[in-house]
């Protein structure tokens, strides 16, 4: 028996540690076209704001390996899977072969058809690799156009204009952070960021990049030019999936998986960034890009390839983020889709805002603005999906507390493990 | 595994046990007086007492089977210690980011006044004997126990 996983990050480390609860002898293989000691992506920003170093973003200790007994080939690229010979061929034609194969090869930059938006001075930041070449140019005098005002463009954002480098953040959305935040909750990040000097051209798309002898000229949908010292492209994250295009196994935007983050074929998981699975307060299936879907998903698939009956519930979109001291935690859907949904918040002041959103009686999203604390019992709240009509103002207070559920759901999560 | 149990008909909301629970996590564990008044900023209590008269309890870290803390982690500051099986957090590895504030249903996790943005976290008093809010509770309102009520 022999358990591949490709991918290094939240994802392969939850199957890692999983599989070994079940079964401590069969050989465990990482492979990783990234040279690196498993770290975490989200903490790359904590990199380019020089407040961690490489040694400080590792995901898990240096023994983590050895603990859980597994092999690495890092910085060794899979070119492709032969499912029905199950196996892994390398880019160094060596064969991989496999019993069960975990894919959790995460994310890659959407790369918008900008023209010229490729080559040198044009960065990304989804890879350690990517904010190491950015603290090398962010030198405190610079200037960089950042496309793209969702969480990678705004943190990479807020990183440049820490290191001093002037920014400028283009998004064809009208608002910031799209994914996770309302308009009246983007207004206020914005204004945070207007203040320490960040500019923006939001309701505009970028065109084209041009060479302007050292420096770059950025032109913006709307006609206006945008001159800097390089350009960022942080317009979102795809599935990076080339590995199974050309196969039997089943894709649509992400790699299908099913409960068990098994995908089309038999042995074959995926999970993170790369899998799609169901959201449970979209009704559909999705890719949620975040770390603690990753490592549960990776978790679960790795139950089930040690022979277990784990069962991934499914999931939704939880983000906790911060720039310049301004904290927020988001989840689920924080726009009211339709009108079968009702919003109910807070008044927003500059620093401050509470919302929640509502269908047929139930949480199914909220947005909290400096108001972080306890905010898990709406998680839970959003989890458990029972009426919560009556606490709607508590809902969107600061100070929610246990003691504001009904004494059913209160006396559950004082036992604990209530709320799976 | 264990747990700390709040019992609401004798929890008065004295919030004795967050007192004793600031003050072990201090820089003076054994001595209340200075705990309070010679710490630059007093540690931020890793158990909350809720109340809304005449209801009150404390309330802190499940040391969940299936943490959703530490699934959510974003450093892998939070792990399980495997001696005792309590959930513990890393204080030099946590960046503070607050994601597993928002993953927590319990609301067991808190912010850190005292140390620049980490996460503060029943850890069962690990190196102190029993839990300081248990032993300190005046009314036995809290209880250590498996599988409680």
């Amino acid at each position: 028996m022999q358990y591949v996983i490709v991918g290094n990050s939240a994802a392969a480390i939850g199957a890692v540690e999983s599989i070994r609860n079940y079964d401590t002898e069969n050989p465990i293989l990482v492979i990783s076209d990234e040279p690196y000691h498993t770290y975490s992506r989200p903490l790359i920003s904590y990199y380019l704001t020089g407040l961690r170093d490489e040694e400080s973003i590792m995901y898990r200790p240096k023994n983590f390996y050895d603990r859980y007994k597994v092999e690495t080939m890092l910085g060794r690229r899979v070119e492709a899977v032969v499912t029905e010979k199950k196996q892994l061929k390398l880019d160094n034609q060596e064969i991989i072969s496999y019993n069960k194969l975990l894919i959790a090869t995460g994310g890659k930059p959407f790369l918008p058809p900008i023209e010229g938006a490729t080559g040198p001075d044009i960065y990304n930041f989804i890879k350690l690799d990517d904010a190491k070449d950015l603290k090398e140019v962010a030198q405190p005098g610079k200037s960089a156009v950042v496309i793209g005002g969702g969480l990678i463009g705004l943190k990479v954002a807020e990183g440049l204009l820490k290191n001093e480098v002037a920014v400028t953040v283009v998004d064809l959305a009208p608002q910031l952070l799209n994914s996770i935040l309302d308009a009246a909750g983007a207004g206020i990040v914005k204004k945070c960021l207007e203040k320490k000097g960040m500019e923006f051209h939001l309701g505009t798309t970028a065109k084209t990049i041009q060479n302007f002898g050292e420096r770059k000229i950025v032109g913006l949908a709307d006609g206006k030019e945008v001159v800097a010292d390089f350009v960022v492209v942080a317009v979102g994250v795809v599935p990076n999936k080339h590995l199974v295009e050309d196969t039997d196994i089943k894709v649509n935007r992400g790699i299908v998986t099913d409960h068990a983050m098994g995908t089309s074929v038999e042995g074959i998981f995926a999970a993170g960034d790369v899998a799609e699975n169901y959201d449970v307060l979209f009704g559909q299936n999705r890719v949620i890009p975040i770390l603690p879907n990753a490592y549960e998903q990776g978790q679960v698939a790795g139950a089930n390839m040690a022979g277990q009956k784990s069962v991934y519930p499914g999931g939704f979109a939880k983000n906790a983020i911060g720039f310049f001291g301004l904290s927020m935690v988001t989840a689920g859907i924080t726009t009211a889709p339709d009108e079968t949904f009702q919003e109910y918040s807070s008044q927003p002041t500059e620093d401050r805002y509470l919302k929640v959103v509502i269908k047929e009686g139930k949480l199914v999203g909220f947005v909290r603005i400096n108001a972080v604390d306890r905010s898990g019992i709406l998680t839970g709240l959003l989890m458990q999906q029972k009426d919560v009509t009556d606490l709607i103002p508590q809902l969107i207070s600061e100070e929610i507390g246990l003691i504001d559920l009904p004494q059913d759901l209160r006396k559950a999560r004082l036992k604990g493990d209530a709320v799976q | 595994m264990k747990k700390i149990y709040a019992q609401e008909k004798y929890c008065i909301g004295c919030r004795l046990c967050e007192v004793y629970c600031s003050a072990v996590h201090s820089e003076y564990p054994n001595d209340l007086v200075k705990a309070f008044n010679r710490s630059k900023i007093v540690p931020t209590p890793r158990v909350k007492v809720e109340e809304d008269r005449p209801l009150s309890f404390a309330m802190q870290c499940r040391h969940c089977d299936e943490p959703h803390c530490l699934k959510a982690c974003i450093t892998g500051a939070m792990y399980r210690d495997e001696e005792s099986g309590a959930i513990l957090n890393d204080a030099e590895r946590c960046v503070g980011c607050w994601t597993c504030i928002v993953a927590c249903p319990y609301g067991g996790i808190f912010r850190d006044e005292s140390k620049s943005k980490v996460v503060a976290k029943c850890d069962y008093c690990l190196d102190q004997g029993d839990p300081a809010c248990v032993k300190n509770c005046p009314n036995g309102a809290l209880k250590i126990e498996e599988g409680g009520e």
